[in-house]
């Protein structure tokens, strides 16, 4: 009889609720910024990444903060659904006050923030989605991104491999779009250096469902002289242990991307897969310059080494702290146009967001795992500069189309 | 006077069980027919095939001269064919009226309508067939509440919704007390008369059947072994051989046995 | 030849952990009836104990030791979740207890991360077996092939425990029939716990057993999901041997899978699935469900009543109250809004089908989805303004329910879900490998909202009007004859295919309709995020949905919306703590036990019972 007056009392009292517990009130002393991401579901990188923010927010407020103001970032979990972090994306910039919006490890998250921050004019650094289409295809005004791109790491390891005698390749990468970003930008960019290389198999394990015992009969049967590997986290642990008990790796080079970060190198143990060629973060094996300070200072306040994650949040500090000061206020419009070319200092270097495609030119460590103690790291890398593995800038405009 | 229901050589085998043999009879107008006979006589198996929900092995079945074979239950009903089941099949999350709605929607052919409200549809015709039951003081009753013979009653009412021409009523008073269903087989007996309609039903309870049934046929093994008045029946050695021989008595039941 | 080999002997050494944590799912819902949805969760809790024991036990004799012993602490946990959870909700609708289990995903994954931190690890390998030994020139990891060995050991010892012993005896009859063995005078809840306790071990013992060939992580969990109930529904809810066949089935098939066909691993399984059904209906080994054995469980369902004077007044009430929100000023609340009001819609359409059908469906964010990738289609590709997206998008969702019906219905009761969700699963690989037209995972963006009606509080009357709008013809319905049909066929399909209503028919249509409604709550939500992602069509999606419906619950008119608005408001709020799975999984765990209707029944109950409503046949 009165059952209906439960549900609209409910989406009521669910609203009154929400507005009730939503609005404490918020002096207006720091600048806030609003940082989404998936702690959850991908809490091996969001944690560290999340520590490398704290740790740059230290040192910013102990410095005075930033227009006068302590610097302050709003953490949100996402739960991993994209229309989940445009909701939480609105409620930090209408009721919380962001200035503007970062954070997104997830593509798919970052993709949904982007096309959010046109449409309402929030300015949003996507600080580690790798997809190229944030800067290129789905590139807006006013989105910006720290870290080098699937392009840009799949070309800097295309260059290592180019330089050997390897003909025939093999791909295995998940079975996603990073994925599958990652094999044609790699095959694009081998095949420009070294056009008579063969493709002779691919094979695209669902993520995070690898049957690496399968996966790697099948890349054996084509009897590749090198192997192009972009499976990460539990897919990789896997693929590593069943390509290295079958003796898949052996007399083969195997260049693998995001292979070298602690995050997925640390879990594999003794069982790091020597040899391979991979972008990474050797943090043990930086010995000077604003790098190994950063790793010390990190140690000393966390007791723990660095991923690549609180890097890269410690450098998405750096350059909204940047930017604030370039803007000289917290106006949306003014953030945008102070990203623009925008050089920022941090421990891989000084780096710069690009006007053309508001992607920075961080790089990334390319090098070669190898066992120390019982772990693995990465031995003769070197930093390639993120700013020499684009495409050229015809291309890059006709990407991004009337984007920009 | 012409039959209502022709049934010619029915039968059934289920692999090489011979469930019903060659089994054939008739129904008149406002005659009111008894089935009978042990249990596996093949009563069930005679019924499921009239409504529909077995498909015969051979023979034919004529309502009024139109051939029933191939049809599904829900059109033979549509023809002038109720039936009432043996465990009671009414919609428990309902009320009582609104079983009886259900029907009346389905007989007019309404079931596809989203505008109107269905509790408010053909609620007249619903009450009187509530009445002609005696259901009429518990029509706002939730079906889910109901007394195991007051739903036997509604199911009634529901087998009566689109005024067949023949009620096929599958072992009706099972699981009643005594009382309940001398009530209902008068109440049937009743209907029959005031109506005009054919009801073919069986039984297990001796006493119902003679007491009401305008005629009586008896199955066993498959088999029609007698079709006769009730008096006939009672004297019929075949008959008698069947349920003595099989240990049977036809009062077979206690409760019954004293009515 | 020899690769050949070497490829059935990787798919039989991969269905050997499948097999166990699948036989574990299927022994439970064979007993007990509970769709036990955290089962992957038992999994992940085995690999991760089996992992911590292989830390401090050594050598070989530690490594099996290790394994056995996660088998037991895990079971041992799954007697306390039956205990705790599960036991108070037995006499519950139907299904209901999935709901619990869902909440006991949420807490395990929390635990988990609390106490073994979010970094994966990877798993010991096994002493004495690390090398590979070569069949026909082919390697064979030993590991592999001391799976392989091991399996029938595990499954002669299940065959032996449920053939030859007292409870598997009991195991057996309750499986048949659960009446019969209450009726025998055994003690029901003790025959439950020890299943659970067997079942869980089994995930547990699945879990570790797969340690050397990976690892553990946080996302074991929903990984395995999905493959253990197609595993156990090709095999036959409830059979062993259908699990152990259909376990070699699937895994050896992926494995040619992925050496023929790379591209296939998304889809493949649930392809075998739906092909198995719809030639055998039950699965290979499983029985028909007996009639009775998905009756109406607890008290039956009162009848529907249209809403009173006073319950109108409070609706309008209401309903204005939402109008003149956006005065007030924060434009978030509008945002909040907006998506609760969308996903009322979805679960309202979820419960139509669920609570007016009985038709359980596991996979209704197909259409929820669907109806969102044709408004997003429509708008990428041919420029389609978004008030005709609006429309075209319900019908597209609704032709979708219909082609996938029409299949489904074949079916009843669980196999009915299982299909529905194998549907659901094949449309979400199909948009997530269609990368060229679907752009994938990375999906489909800039999909905003006519110039209209893209202000926030624009957006939000227009969601409202169309929301509320859907919800009312969805209630409206279920007051029409149409909706008495379609209780009519759940009730008893029997008395209604005997008084002329074609069930099947007005099911099917039914679904269509349901998946329509759920069209335009996916329409809308395209365009009020600006963007679509597979992720809208998972299978978690559909979880969701039916979470919400049976917290609501199932056997109230309201129920859909209730859980809606109480579950997403709660989720909003939730969700800002660092532990709110933990939260979320023991609200709703609260929930479930001290509410077995459902938020809405259980508030009526309350109502009545302290008069400001009437009771039950007071009339």
């Amino acid at each position: 009889m009165k059952r209906k007056t439960f549900l609209k009392s409910l989406v009521g009292a669910a609203a009154i609720a929400v507005a009730a517990v939503g609005l404490p009130a918020f002096a207006q002393e720091t600048i806030k910024i609003g940082e989404i991401n998936h702690y959850k579901r991908m809490a091996a990188f969001a944690g560290p990444y999340k520590l490398g923010i704290e740790l740059a927010l230290e040192e910013v407020n102990a410095a005075g903060g930033v227009l006068g103001k302590p610097l302050e970032f709003i953490f949100r979990d996402d739960q991993g659904k994209p229309g989940e972090a445009v909701k939480i994306a609105e409620e930090l910039m209408t009721r919380d006050g962001a200035v503007m919006l970062t954070g997104t490890i997830l593509s798919n998250v970052g993709l949904a923030i982007s096309s959010l921050a046109a449409e309402k004019k929030y300015v949003y650094l996507a600080s580690e989605p790798l997809a190229d289409a944030i800067t290129w295809e789905k590139g807006n005004d006013y989105t910006f991104r720290l870290r080098s791109s699937t392009y840009m790491q799949a070309a800097m390891l295309a260059e290592e491999a180019a330089k050997t005698d390897a003909i025939r390749y093999a791909t295995i990468a998940p079975n996603y779009a990073y994925g599958k970003d990652a094999v044609a930008a790699f095959k694009k960019a081998l095949t420009a250096l070294k056009p008579d290389v063969e493709f002779v198999a691919e094979q695209w394990p669902a993520l995070f469902k690898i049957d690496a015992g399968a996966e790697a009969q099948a890349l054996e049967r084509a009897k590749p002289d090198a192997i192009f590997n972009v499976t990460f986290g539990g897919d990789l642990a896997k693929f590593v242990r069943e390509g290295g008990t079958r003796g898949l790796f052996e007399g083969r080079n195997v260049y693998g991307l995001l292979s070298g970060e602690p995050e997925y190198l640390d879990p594999l143990g003794d069982e790091a897969p020597e040899g391979w060629v991979v972008t990474g973060y050797p943090w043990a094996e930086i010995t000077d310059g604003p790098g190994k300070l950063f790793v010390e200072t990190y140690v000393a306040r966390y007791d723990d080494h660095p991923r690549i994650g609180s890097l890269v949040g410690y450098m998405t500090v750096q350059s909204i702290v940047a930017a604030l000061e370039k803007a000289g206020s917290t106006d949306g419009e003014a953030i945008r146009a102070a990203f623009a070319d925008l050089p920022v200092s941090t421990p891989v270097g000084d780096i710069k967001f690009r006007a053309i495609d508001h992607q920075a030119t961080m790089g990334a460590y390319v090098g070669t795992i190898a066992l120390k103690d019982g772990k693995g790291t990465m031995v003769d890398w070197v930093y390639k500069y993120g700013g020499d593995y684009t495409l050229p800038d015809e291309e890059v405009m006709k990407l991004r189309g009337s984007g920009n | 006077m012409s039959a209502v229901l022709e049934v010619q050589g029915l039968s059934k085998a289920f692999g090489a069980i011979q469930a019903l043999d060659d089994v054939s009879f008739d129904l008149q107008k406002g005659e009111l027919l008894a089935l009978i006979g042990p249990n596996g006589a093949g009563k069930s198996t005679c019924f499921n095939m009239l409504m529909g929900q077995l498909k015969m092995s051979s023979g034919t079945v004529k309502l009024n001269g139109k051939s029933l074979a191939g049809l599904k239950p829900r059109q033979i009903w549509r023809k002038g064919v109720g039936r009432t089941f043996q465990i009671t099949g009414t919609y428990a999350s309902m009320t009582v009226i609104e079983n009886v709605q259900m029907a009346l929607i389905s007989h007019h052919r309404k079931i596809y309508s989203f505008l109107v409200r269905a509790h408010l549809m053909y609620r007249d015709a619903a009450m009187e067939l509530l009445a002609l039951v005696g259901m009429q003081d518990q029509s706002e009753r939730h079906c889910a509440v109901l007394a195991y013979g007051d739903l036997k009653r509604l199911e009634l009412a529901i087998a009566l919704a689109h005024d067949p021409m023949l009620l096929l009523m599958d072992e009706p008073t099972a699981g009643m007390a005594p009382k309940e269903r001398i009530a209902l087989m008068e109440l049937t007996a009743q209907i029959v008369e005031r109506r005009g309609v054919s009801v073919l039903f069986t039984e297990h309870d001796m006493d119902v059947v003679f007491a009401h049934a305008h005629r009586v046929m008896v199955l066993n093994r498959g088999q029609l072994i007698a079709n006769g008045s009730v008096e006939d029946i009672r004297e019929d050695a075949r008959v008698r051989e069947v349920y003595l021989g099989g240990g049977t008595l036809f009062n077979h039941d206690g409760e019954s046995a004293n009515a | 030849m020899g690769f050949f080999i070497a490829q059935i002997l990787t798919g039989l050494a991969n269905a050997s952990a499948l097999f166990m944590v699948a036989s574990g799912l299927s022994l439970i819902f064979g007993v007990t009836r509970i769709v036990n949805f955290a089962h992957g969760s038992f999994y992940m809790l085995g690999a991760y104990v089996g992992y911590s024991f292989m830390q401090v036990l050594p050598g070989a004799w530690g490594f099996w030791t290790s394994i056995l012993l996660a088998g037991l602490v895990v079971g041992v946990i799954g007697i306390i979740v039956e205990m705790l959870v599960l036991r108070p909700v037995y006499k519950a609708p139907e299904l209901f207890q999935l709901v619990a289990t869902f909440g006991v995903i949420l807490v395990i994954q929390d635990l988990a991360l609390l106490v073994w931190g979010a970094d994966d690890v990877l798993g010991p390998r096994a002493p004495g077996l690390k090398g590979i030994i070569r069949i026909m020139g082919e390697p064979v990891p030993k590991y592999d092939l001391a799976l392989i060995a091991l399996t029938p050991f595990v499954a002669f010892a299940l065959w032996w425990l449920i053939t030859k012993t007292r409870m598997g005896i009991l195991v057996r009859a309750a499986t048949q029939d659960r009446e019969m063995v209450g009726a025998l005078g055994v003690n029901q809840a003790w025959l439950f716990t020890g299943v659970f306790f067997l079942g869980c071990a089994l995930a547990g013992l699945g879990g570790a057993v797969q340690l050397p060939k990976g690892g553990a992580d946080l996302l074991m969990d929903f990984n395995i999901l999905s493959a253990i109930f197609v595993v156990v529904v090709i095999g036959g809810m409830g059979s062993l041997p259908g699990a152990y066949v259909a376990a070699v089935l699937i895994s050896v098939l992926n494995v040619f899978g992925v050496n023929y066909l790379p591209q296939s691993t998304l889809a493949l399984m649930f392809v075998v699935m739906v092909v198995v059904l719809i030639f055998r209906p039950f699965g290979l080994f499983g029985r028909e469900e007996v009639a009775g054995e998905h009756g109406q469980v607890g008290e039956p369902e009162r009848p529907i009543k249209p809403a009173g004077q006073t319950a109108r007044m409070i609706v309008l009430a209401g309903l204005g109250a939402l109008a003149v929100l956006p005065l007030l000023g924060d434009s978030f609340t509008l945002v909040l809004l907006t998506d609760i009001a969308i996903f009322c819609l979805f679960a309202a359409s979820l419960h139509f089908l669920l609570g007016l059908g009985g038709l359980v469906s596991f996979g209704h964010a197909a259409y929820f989805g669907g109806g969102a990738y044709a408004a997003a289609l429509l708008v990428t590709y041919a420029g389609t303004p978004m008030e005709l997206a609006l429309i075209l998008a319900p019908l597209a969702a609704g032709l979708t329910a219909i082609i996938f019906g029409w299949v489904c219905l074949r079916l009843t009761g669980v196999y009915f879900a299982m299909l529905t969700l194998a549907f659901a699963q094949l449309l979400w690989s199909l948009v997530f490998q269609w990368g060229d037209l679907t752009g994938g995972d990375d999906g489909l963006v800039d999909i905003w909202p006519s110039e209209w009606a893209s202000g926030t509080t624009t957006f939000y009357y227009l969601a409202m009007v169309l929301c509320i709008g859907g919800i009312i013809m969805l209630r409206h319905t279920a007051h029409s004859p149409f909706g008495y049909a379609l209780r009519a066929a759940r009730d008893s399909q029997r008395q209604a295919e005997a008084t002329g209503i074609n069930t099947k028919h007005v099911q099917w249509v039914a679904f269509g309709f349901a998946g329509a409604m759920a069209g335009i709550a996916g329409g809308l939500f395209v365009f009020s995020k600006g963007s679509i992602f597979p992720n809208e069509l998972e299978i978690a999606r559909s979880f969701d949905a039916l979470i919400v419906v049976f917290l609501g619950g199932v056997k109230t008119l309201a129920g859909g919306v209730v859980g809606g608005a109480a579950l997403e408001g709660a989720k909003d709020y939730i969700t800002r703590f660092e532990y709110w799975r933990l939260l979320l999984g023991l609200l709703i765990i609260f929930v479930v036990i001290v509410a077995p209707d459902g938020i809405a029944g259980t508030l009526r109950k309350w109502a009545e019972s302290i008069g400001l409503m009437k009771r039950e046949d007071q009339a």
